[in-house]
């Protein structure tokens, strides 16, 4: 080969980089593995992880353990889906492009949107880019109105985001669990470009999404929503509440927890927001002799031809894991997807009522609730979760690092995997801990304050 | 050479995938079939209007298909074979990294630990997991040379853009407002794109005979109301910016921060390192030089490595290391607690599933291994370029800058355009009929008719003979009949499709079916 290409040694092809910027020495990694050795050592690591299947988790807060069907890892572990690039060459990437558009499709019919893109990173970003489409639909407006219940990360994300964006992020408060409307209504001014919230809220509460829509539209605002999608199921559809753009995090959507991603994220919108959409787009056109194919549409929005003055700087989606999708949607069906909503609103309902009848355990809030709730416990709850964990159960999420006015609070979710059973068993866990818990502050000596436990 | 067998040069007979017509998941449903059966319903059967405010609820349920599993099965597959993939063939897309993906990474990252680990868990019943990150983290801090990482970015674009919220946090940490960022003419369209969701004005650096950054033009461009340069070295020409140490301090001498972009890292892994060139902060695609699956489009991952002056402003959480007593292992935990820190940039702790793959690459590479790969990308893109320049595309496809490329090299389609009446685009769709994935086209701007090869180290000496042949072959054929490459693909499941069409009037989804 260096015949060939007429040079003595492989060292010349590397003579463009200056010898003072050459490495002398190797660089300091560990030995290379055999295949087993890698193995046996990831196995080792992996093993050292407390996961769902080893433990009964009520784990959410925006992701969820539901059962992934096994067609999902048999169809996305095949090398055509796997190893391809984007289809930037649609003549060879029509599978690609037709789960795409059939993505899309299904994105659409769940938002009660028209149009969708072919999936962005996930959640918290999404509504970053969200904003970005409003600020450039709002004509000068740099405020972003934020409710509360939207997921702490997403907030978090958008304010991070913001500072690009040279626009501001105000937070408006809950009121029993859902939004406060009075106060929301009364930040919304004509420098607002959108008003973000969330359905069900972190709290798990069922949003009112068409009055917060109205509060939006009468100040000239985008409304922006993000939606469990499974939630899709029962609870009003975003585009028949009046929202102008809905997205979300894709993960309870036939993707695995994978300790938070990869996952994908959905977006939706009114048809006139179209052009100004983030991200990969399939569309249906033809072939030079009239077959019906799919391309990657409107490209004069991306970066790779507008460059600088692009929608969006993404140029990877998620297209795997957004197959993984629609592949779990075409699989629920359209009855198993309502079938599926209705067990989550039953099974809440059944959770909720449980454990507030334990003692030392009371509802955070009174709004209704969809697959997940919070609930206000009498003791320290991180003591409380440690000692649950003992009975081989995740109890759910401490809310005190996210929302210092809920120190107490536990969030608590639901998918078709925990039974009544396991319900039954986290509420008797939950009455012994809570009881050790307080019999145990008693004592002096085991006195643990929560504030030691958030930061340790 | 062209002792490659031709391929059609019609479509009289159509292929048994072209008479296939496209059909959609949504087209093959039929009222009540199903595939799921969900666990019975074991707690009371309320009314959900009774939990839940009518107002609230649903009305008409979303329509989705009704399909048994057979059926999704073999739709899926049936789409899966009008794909075509890194397993089937080369893949020489540049900038890409199309390199292959040991299905060892796909095992390891399925297992229950990894896989089937909840998010929120808490830290210190996920130690294993946060150690891997610890590890990762290390890693790349020594492949790049710059001693802080965060893995959170979720790709390439989204480590830009942390890289430029890292730069404005930086600036006005020491009372700077700065209002542009240098990007060269070659750079990735990310770039550009980045710098304006960044809240900074882009500024264009002209390209010098060389394939390199034009120092005088740089120099002209440079204030101290410029903020950063982006930068890829090599950059997408393939070619390695021997004036590096120079740019690093005219940008430093200005107060700006040099941002190394690592989609091209495959060609110097173990060679030489951002850090020691004197980048500040820099992205790795770990879908490029460190094998995560593409996927068809994502997913991937693109953390970000940055120097001491940096670091205070990575994103959180970051992963903690504590030193384990009295023997005890390390303990690994999260800390939000980074008061300049720029915050999140998505939630919980990124693409961890792509982590654990890259990890499981690089721990079976180890540093020598490593540096093999990027030996062998260099040597393998070289003998390409040697094998297509001793045959027609010397003539037709000339090299757009004349020297060594390094991983990826650049061609310019203008005399085959001009003599051939064959533009890039023709050649492209041909190679299709030929069974090989065209390089990258149109890319970079400033080369007329560009075509961009980068081969990786997964390619067989044989392999690249038969890629060069292919080629050759097609400039014959369109010596003889340029007609033919113009029509071409022939025997893709779908022929040359119109672009044009999706754009002016777009359907981006099946009709609703009212």
């Amino acid at each position: 080969m260096l015949e060939a290409i007429g040079v003595a040694s492989v060292d010349e092809l590397f003579e463009a980089i200056p010898p003072d910027l050459r490495l002398e020495a190797p660089i300091r990694l560990e030995d290379g593995l055999s295949e087993t050795e890698c193995f046996d050592h990831l196995s080792a690591l992996a093993g050292r992880n407390s996961h769902a299947d080893a433990e009964t988790c009520f784990l959410g807060a925006g992701m969820y353990d539901h059962y992934v069907p096994a067609l999902v890892d048999a169809i996305t572990q095949r090398s055509e889906f796997l190893t391809p690039y984007t289809p930037y060459q649609p003549e060879v990437s029509q599978g690609g492009l037709q789960v795409m558009f059939e993505f899309q499709t299904a994105i659409s019919e769940l938002t009660a949107l028209p149009v969708a893109n072919a999936s962005l990173y996930e959640g918290p970003s999404s509504v970053a880019s969200a904003a970005y489409l409003a600020l450039g639909a709002g004509k000068g407006r740099r405020k972003l109105v934020v409710s509360r219940g939207l997921h702490p990360h997403s907030r978090a994300t958008l304010h991070t985001y913001a500072r690009g964006f040279g626009a501001d992020v105000v937070e408006v408060g809950l009121a029993d669990g859902a939004t406060d409307a009075t106060a929301l209504s009364a930040e919304v001014d004509a420098e607002t470009a959108a008003v973000f919230v969330q359905n069900p809220n972190f709290l798990g509460a069922v949003e009112d999404l068409e009055g917060l829509a109205g509060v939006a539209d009468g100040g000239g605002a985008l409304a922006v929503a993000a939606v469990d999608p499974i939630s899709l199921s029962v609870l009003r559809a975003p585009g028949d509440a009046g929202i102008d753009v809905a997205l979300g995090e894709g993960q309870p959507l036939g993707n695995r927890l994978d300790y938070g991603g990869p996952s994908f994220g959905f977006f939706a919108a009114t048809e006139e927001h179209l052009r100004r959409m983030p991200g990969r787009i399939a569309g249906e056109t033809t072939d030079a002799d009239g077959r019906r194919g799919f391309v990657l549409a409107l490209q004069t929005r991306e970066q790779h031809i507008r460059r600088e003055r692009a929608t969006h700087n993404i140029c990877t989606s998620q297209a795997l894991n957004a197959l993984a999708g629609v592949i779990y949607l075409s699989w629920l069906g359209k009855r198993g997807f309502v079938e599926m909503g209705e067990l989550l609103a039953r099974r809440t309902a059944y959770a909720q009522e449980k454990l507030a009848s334990v003692p030392g355990v009371e509802l955070l809030h009174g709004a209704p609730v969809f697959r997940e709730f919070a609930v206000k416990l009498d003791a320290p709850v991180q003591d409380v979760l440690d000692r649950v964990s003992e009975d081989g159960i995740a109890a759910g999420y401490a809310l005190g690092r996210d929302y210092p006015e809920f120190e107490q609070g536990l969030l608590v979710a639901l998918t078709e995997r925990r039974s009544r059973d396991d319900v039954d068993r986290l509420a008797d866990s939950l009455a012994r801990a809570i009881e050790a818990t307080r019999g145990a502050l008693v004592s002096p000596s085991e006195t643990r304050t929560p504030e030691a436990e958030v930061s340790a | 050479m062209s002792a490659t067998p031709s391929p059609p040069t019609n479509a009289d007979t159509p292929t048994a995938e072209q008479r296939d017509a496209a059909t959609t998941i949504y087209e093959r449903s039929v009222e009540g079939r199903r595939a799921a059966t969900l666990p019975p319903l074991d707690v009371p059967e309320r009314d959900l209007a009774d939990l839940i405010p009518p107002k609230l609820l649903r009305s008409d349920p979303a329509d989705l298909p009704e399909v048994s599993e057979p059926e999704i099965v073999r739709h899926y597959n049936r789409l899966s074979r009008r794909n075509f993939d890194l397993d089937t063939g080369p893949y020489p897309l540049g900038s890409c990294t199309m390199k292959h993906n040991p299905r060892l990474n796909e095992r390891v990252a399925g297992l229950a630990g990894h896989a089937r680990l909840h998010p929120a868990q808490v830290p210190k019943r996920a130690q294993g997991a946060l150690e891997l990150m610890w590890n990762l983290e290390r890693a790349l801090a020594e492949i790049t040379g710059l001693p802080h990482v965060s893995l959170q970015p979720s790709a390439g674009s989204h480590g830009e853009l942390a890289g430029l919220l890292l730069t404005r946090a930086y600036h006005e940490d020491r009372g700077e407002e700065r209002h542009r960022v240098l990007t060269p003419d070659t750079s990735h369209g990310t770039n550009p794109a980045t710098v304006t969701m960044a809240g900074y004005e882009v500024v264009k650096v002209e390209t010098d005979g060389r394939g390199g950054v034009d120092l005088d033009d740089l120099g002209a461009k440079l204030s101290d109301d410029v903020a950063s340069l982006m930068l890829t070295n090599p950059n997408t020409l393939g070619v390695f910016d021997e004036n590096i140490a120079e740019i690093a301090s005219l940008v430093h001498e200005a107060g700006g921060t040099l941002y190394y972009d690592g989609a091209n890292l495959n060609a110097i892994m173990g060679f030489t390192r951002p850090g020691d060139m004197g980048f500040d902060i820099c992205h790795l695609n770990l879908h490029k030089s460190f094998s995560q699956p593409h996927g068809g489009g994502g997913p991937g991952a693109g953390p970000i490595a940055v120097s001491d002056r940096i670091a205070p402003y990575l994103p959180v959480p970051r992963i903690v290391r504590g030193e384990g007593s009295n023997g005890a292992r390390p303990g690994f935990d999260l800390s939000s607690d980074e008061p300049k820190s720029i915050g999140r940039l998505r939630g919980f702790q990124g693409n961890f599933g792509v982590f654990v793959r890259s990890y499981a690459y690089l721990r079976s590479l180890g540093a020598d291994g490593l540096r093999d790969a990027s030996e062998t990308a260099v040597l393998n893109a070289n003998y390409l370029l040697a094998r297509l320049r001793a045959g027609r595309a010397g003539t037709y496809l000339p090299l757009a800058f004349d020297r060594l490329p390094m991983h990826e090299f650049v061609l310019s389609g203008a005399p085959a355009k001009r003599e051939l009446q064959a533009k890039t685009l023709d050649v492209a769709k041909r190679l299709l009929d030929y069974g090989f994935h065209p390089p990258t086209i149109y890319f970079p701007l400033l080369v007329d008719e560009a075509l961009m090869f980068e081969p990786t180290e997964t390619e067989t000496r044989e392999s690249l003979d038969e890629l060069a042949d292919a080629i050759d072959s097609i400039l014959a054929e369109a010596e003889q009949d340029p007609g033919i490459l113009h029509d071409a693909p022939y025997t893709t499941p779908v022929r040359r499709l119109d672009e044009a069409a999706a754009s002016r009037k777009p359907v981006v989804r099946e009709p609703a079916s009212e």
